[in-house]
């Protein structure tokens, strides 16, 4: 194992442990947005993809290219709009738009 | 040069770390989304600058990856916006579905090439991990929107499928990493994968969903670390690591709230999904009640909990919920909503739904503020909540036994909005039903809620 790859490693350990650390605090009521949002990150797998794109030569290659392009676009943006829709209503009370149509009798 | 993208991963892995962080309030944590899509753009732009500076892809290979990013942000965008919130917890399922499928493609891209060992046996195991959770999404998704059944199906011979399956899959994938493949093996390494991944997840039943959806969110995680191992890319590394972790601690506080261990669900075989089950063995002693009388109660109350649960998300009743509450609440009456931690379809699903409805989120109790509540409260109004009710929890030797439950039984009154005397996903007969405190309005929720709201218009004029 040459020393470029124990230092990915390391990288790899050190991501995980504060994976955990980070994610011990967050509330229940978050957790639906939360599992959204680490979603959304795991859509880096789109660098995968564009760095891909550099080796692919051939017919094969080019088709791998498009659908894994198309497949991680789709996780990270959609990952982020859907987790942006989710926290955007729990804004505080005063932020919002009047909600009563009518006053209530 | 090389040292500029690797300081700008560092800056994109520091936002997605600050990012979880400012997820830890609601206050925050919409600011710590943008945190972390900020970081994730300077992640895709350093990589960019990189790919360019390498000499960067073939005409036809920026092509294709123009046009696959441009569709797929299209569809992305396109379903994050207009997907109704009810059916949100499968679009996250999709898009973790389609992220592990990427990172099948950038690992099986790079076997073609004929790499070195230690990019072998990353990219073996990404295949592997990644089929299973873009098969696995997929399949969970399904379930989840109703268009695969969400009771468990059973397959001749229990899990051993599965298990030679994976055997099977763990054979070829050594006879890859030990460089003895052709492009056919590795189609059939993706082919096992797909099918571990479907079969894996059909046995398990609709109710368990949730967490079988985070479970293959984690392992989406840990497949992209693995593909940052195969292209030696740091930020590909971390982003993956963190997913993975964090992936699997919210995996086990789901599992936790539901009293459910893991190994139980990956094993499958629990709940129907469906919540019809027709069990009346306690028809006899219920007291039904019509929807005028349930107004009386409501209406010269002076504190009453809401209770809302699976039937009320399926049945899209937050608004005629908050609308209920905003007529009690109007007339001086102290309301409350007792959010349990796995009301609704996944943690945290139901107190989405209510914000949606544009519920205050002052008026939203978690499970321990609420049972301190809940014994002062002159009325419990029960929306299409079972098992999280079920006071059976209180005494062994039941399928609920030990789950953390709302005490809605310690209320004075208690009213309960429901379809039928069904039982939940855990199959039992509910004794708050059957308790001579309960009255049952047998009623879909959005229905009930309706006709509640209407009577006790015509009661206060």
């Amino acid at each position: 194992m040459d020393d470029l790859t124990t230092g990915t490693v390391v990288i790899f350990v050190l991501g995980v442990l504060l994976g955990f650390e980070v994610i011990g605090k967050v509330p229940a009521t978050l957790h639906t947005p939360l599992m959204s949002a680490t979603n959304a990150i795991h859509g880096v797998v789109l660098a995968g993809a564009i760095a891909m794109a550099v080796t692919a030569d051939d017919p094969l290659g080019y088709a791998l290219v498009g659908v894994a392009g198309f497949f991680a676009a789709m996780n990270v943006t959609g990952g982020y709009v859907v987790t942006d829709r989710m926290l955007e209503m729990f804004r505080p009370a005063g932020d919002r738009a009047p909600r009563r149509e009518e006053a209530p009798r | 040069m090389n040292a500029v993208v690797q300081l700008a991963y560092l800056a994109a892995a520091v936002c997605f770390v600050t990012g979880l962080h400012l997820m830890n309030s609601p206050p925050t944590a919409r600011f710590g989304n943008r945190v972390s899509a900020a970081g994730m753009a300077v992640a895709v732009a350093a990589t960019l600058v990189l790919v360019v500076r390498d000499g960067g892809p073939s005409g036809a290979g920026w092509l294709t990856l123009a046009i696959g990013v441009l569709a797929g942000s299209v569809a992305g965008v396109h379903s994050g916006r207009r997907t109704p919130t009810t059916a949100m917890p499968q679009l996250v399922s999709l898009f973790n579905a389609v992220g592990g499928g990427a990172a099948v493609l950038v690992g099986a891209h790079d076997l073609l090439d004929s790499p070195g060992v230690a990019v072998r046996v990353p990219a073996v195991l990404d295949v592997l991990i990644g089929g299973v959770t873009f098969s696995g999404s997929l399949i969970a998704a399904g379930k989840l929107h109703g268009v695969v059944p969400g009771r468990p199906i059973r397959l001749p011979g229990g899990s051993v499928p599965v298990f030679l399956l994976a055997a099977a899959g763990l054979g070829v994938g050594g006879a890859v990493a030990a460089d003895r493949y052709t492009a056919w093996v590795l189609l059939a390494l993706a082919g096992l994968a797909l099918a571990i991944g479907v079969l894996g997840v059909l046995p398990i039943g609709g109710a368990d969903m949730p967490v079988v959806v985070s479970l293959l969110n984690a392992c989406t995680g840990t497949a992209v670390a693995l593909v940052g191992f195969v292209l030696d890319n740091t930020v590909l590394v971390v982003a993956g690591a963190l997913v993975g972790a964090s992936g699997g601690i919210l995996t086990k506080l789901m599992a936790d709230a539901m009293n459910r261990s893991i190994p139980d669900i990956v094993l499958g075989g629990y709940g129907t999904g469906d919540g019809t089950t027709p069990q009346v063995t306690g028809a006899a002693a219920v007291r039904a009640i019509e929807a005028d009388d349930a107004a009386i109660l409501l209406a010269y109350a002076r504190k009453v909990m809401i209770v809302p649960g699976y039937g009320l998300a399926a049945a899209q009743a937050q608004h005629a919920a908050r609308e209920l509450a905003d007529l009690l609440a109007g007339r001086g009456i102290e309301v409350g909503y007792a959010i349990h931690p796995v009301a609704g379809r996944m943690p945290g699903h139901m107190n989405v739904l209510l914000a949606e409805a544009n519920v205050p989120y002052e008026q939203m109790r978690d499970l321990d503020q609420a049972n301190a509540e809940l014994p002062r409260a002159d009325v419990a109004l029960v929306v299409g909540a079972n098992d999280v009710v079920n006071p059976a929890a209180r005494r062994p030797g039941n399928p609920v036994s030990g789950m953390p439950i709302l005490d809605v039984d310690r209320a004075a009154h208690v009213i309960v909005i429901k379809r039928s005397m069904g039982s939940g996903y855990a199959g039992i007969d509910n004794e708050l039903f059957t308790d001579p405190r309960t009255a049952m309005l047998f009623a879909d929720a959005r229905a009930g809620l309706g006709r509640l709201t209407a009577a006790v218009k015509v009661l206060v004029g």
